[in-house]
């Protein structure tokens, strides 16, 4: 036998022992795959695993993280640092300086704070602290008011309406009317505390209770400001086709009020919660914070609204006076929401989310990022959905309408900047401030349609056409005041505006 | 050990694992529902939880009434060629699912866009003679056409999967 050994693998022994070796292997596989399956079921079956029990009174976003960590996770890289062209500034050391970026600014905005500090803006993780210490709030002082957008205040809000003697008990549920009694009542008490006292009263940014019911996670809108001013829509006459809710409440007996969180449909919530902030409003000190809805969204409407708006001195309304002319201006915010209102993407019903919050696949399940932030940094999954373009054209366009609008812009700011250095020429030659008050108007006009534009956070893209008839507006009204300089005798209009 | 009592013990060995490799593969065959991928139900697609929206846009879509998943993702000229690309496609399908490892949004690859194509024309063929006669339904969306969709639904959309969102 051992002169003629047979080779290894052609004892009948070893084929058998490399036959039951491959068939365990087979196994490990299957069941490997068995394993993967099985997950696959369970993850589309259960999309959450509760830990802790969520309430009215859990404010920290981490509680919340527990149950829902996938959310949770994506509301933590907020955070992170991106930048596009036009927009992101990241979160490494301080935020860029737009005033420093664009000396016109300080021109345009001289006298009032944004002509101290005014920065590209960050993630939603940074929005308490950015504020805090920003020198508009160190150096001026402001009012409890800018709590109602950089926090997570609807509790704050209710144990200060409850000390203020508003009914009920904290655990009501926020729709029923004792919690709305409080949560007005509180809003009115902390915006007028000064910043810094307001300040105390709040631990955490805009957290989850914002917008989700922590009972069933559903989206609500929480915040004061927008539960009035998106009533005192309804109320206008002003068409709003992109929400349809709203509508037909109008077509409806009227009976009770518009109240967003019983009427509107889930993709308009996806909309209006971050409309709660990413608005135009007033929240200085002479009076409660409120958007300025009352005539329609369109630029023109609020300023509108602005013009015949006393205050309690029954003077007319303005943000500031302008320290170079004199002349009783308004400061926009950053209209996001107004904007997306008269664009073809609110139009056509595309919300907010499903750009800024794009569907994520997390397993087997799929979930809204709650990374919010610039669709450009993730075109497929924001725009694809529906343009069926490669990534690089889709990208190729939006920049397109940016840069157009930012082209356009430059020319404003240049036209307002101008009317700015002529009346004040106009006042070195002694003209008095009644002949040049309808000149103010111009200057009020124009700068508040460039800083509209430019306060708003896409560059034009939200609405490429409205953005750029606001714009050519700005362009004339400023125009127009160096014009009517001229007919009042200013020397060199012309020239210094040529500079 | 001598020879035979070696062998005995060895082949004792395959059986065995070969026996429960045959069990536990039935099992896992029929967990994950796998004779239900030779029928032509609609249901079938979303075993995989990936499909629900398509699943969930088709229900709205048009062609509900008169087409399911596999009139129109499957050939219908005969049917090896239809097994073939429900493998083909199946084995795909299952690959990307159990590494998810697939880039979003899902799009439909041209191999499949050509089946899709052919089946809109295997029932629309008297409407669009005229168009083909030309030689071409119009062109892909993307210059270097390895994006999908060309032809019908290029412009007509909605009427499979229904409206987008």
């Amino acid at each position: 036998m051992t002169d003629n050994p047979t080779p290894l693998f052609s004892r009948p022994y070893v084929r058998m022992g490399l036959l039951a070796a491959g068939a365990a292997l087979a196994t490990v596989l299957v069941m490997t795959l068995y394993a993967s399956i099985a997950s696959r079921k369970v993850e589309g079956r259960q999309s959450s695993f509760k830990v802790v029990d969520l309430d009215e009174k859990t404010v920290d976003p981490a509680q919340w993280g527990k149950d829902f960590p996938k959310q949770y996770d994506g509301y933590m890289k907020t955070s992170e640092r991106y930048g596009t062209k036009y927009g992101g500034a990241g979160s490494e050391a301080l935020p860029v300086s737009r005033i420093k970026e664009d000396p016109r600014l300080v021109t345009i905005f001289d006298g009032y704070a944004f002509a101290i500090d005014f920065n590209l803006r960050r993630g939603h993780a940074y929005m308490l602290d950015d504020q805090r210490n920003t020198k508009r709030v160190t150096t001026k002082p402001q009012t409890g008011a800018c709590m109602h957008c950089h926090a997570s205040n609807t509790v704050a809000y209710r144990e200060a309406g409850l000390k203020g003697g508003a009914p009920g008990t904290l655990d009501e549920a926020f729709t029923s009317p004792n919690a709305q009694a409080q949560l007005m009542a509180g809003f009115e008490t902390v915006s007028k505390l000064p910043y810094a006292e307001a300040s105390k009263l709040v631990k955490h940014a805009v957290a989850c209770i914002d917008c989700h019911d922590p009972k069933n996670m559903a989206l609500r809108v929480t915040k004061p400001g927008f539960l009035r001013g998106i009533v005192a829509l309804a109320n206008s006459g002003e068409p709003v086709p992109h929400l349809p809710s709203i509508e037909k409440w109008r077509k409806g007996d009227k009976a009770t009020p518009y109240d967003a969180n019983h009427d509107a449909s889930r993709q308009e919530l996806r909309s209006m919660v971050c409309g709660q902030c990413h608005v135009e409003y007033y929240c200085g000190p002479k009076a409660t914070l409120f958007f300025p809805w009352n005539k329609g969204l369109k630029v023109e409407q609020e300023e509108a609204f602005y013009n015949e708006y006393k205050f309690a001195d029954g003077h007319r309304f303005f943000d500031w006076k302008h320290a170079k002319t004199g002349a009783e201006v308004l400061k926009a915010q950053h209209p996001e929401f107004e904007m997306w209102s008269q664009g073809i993407h609110a139009r056509s019903g595309v919300s907010c989310a499903d750009c800024h919050m794009p569907y994520v696949r997390e397993g087997a399940v799929k979930i809204s990022s709650h990374q919010v932030r610039s669709p450009l940094l993730d075109v497929s999954r924001s725009c694809q959905v529906c343009h069926r373009f490669p990534e690089e054209e889709l990208k190729a366009r939006v920049v397109a309408i940016q840069d157009r609008t930012k082209a356009l812009m430059d020319r404003a700011e240049d036209a307002v900047v101008d009317l700015i250095n002529n009346l004040e020429a106009a006042k070195k030659t002694g003209l008095d401030d009644t002949k040049l008050q309808p000149i103010f108007e111009l200057q009020r006009k124009a700068q508040w349609r460039v800083d509209w534009v430019n306060a708003e956070n896409s560059m034009g893209f939200h609405a490429p056409q409205e953005a750029a008839r606001i714009l050519g507006e700005a362009i004339d009204y400023a125009r127009q005041g160096q014009i009517a300089l001229r007919d009042l005798g200013v020397p060199n209009v012309a020239k210094i505006a040529k500079k | 050990m001598s020879g035979k009592r070696r062998l005995l013990v060895f082949s004792l060995a395959a059986s065995v694992f070969l026996g429960v490799f045959l069990g536990l593969s039935t099992y896992t065959f029929v967990a994950a529902h796998g004779t239900s991928y030779l029928s032509n139900d609609p249901a079938v697609c979303i075993n995989c939880h990936i499909m629900r929206d398509d699943y969930d846009g088709w229900q709205h879509g048009s062609h509900h009434a008169v087409a399911t998943c596999n009139d129109c993702h499957l050939p219908h000229d005969n049917v090896v060629h239809k097994l073939f690309v429900k493998a083909s496609n199946g084995y795909h399908h299952s690959k990307a699912f159990t590494l998810l490892n697939f880039a979003e949004p899902i799009r439909i690859k041209p191999g499949n866009a050509q089946v899709l194509e052919d089946n809109c024309l295997r029932c629309h063929a008297e409407q669009t003679d005229e168009i083909t006669a030309h030689g071409t339904l119009g062109v892909p969306s993307d210059p270097n056409q390895k994006a999908d969709l060309f032809g019908c639904v290029r412009c007509h959309q909605g009427v499979g999967h229904g409206p987008a969102r």
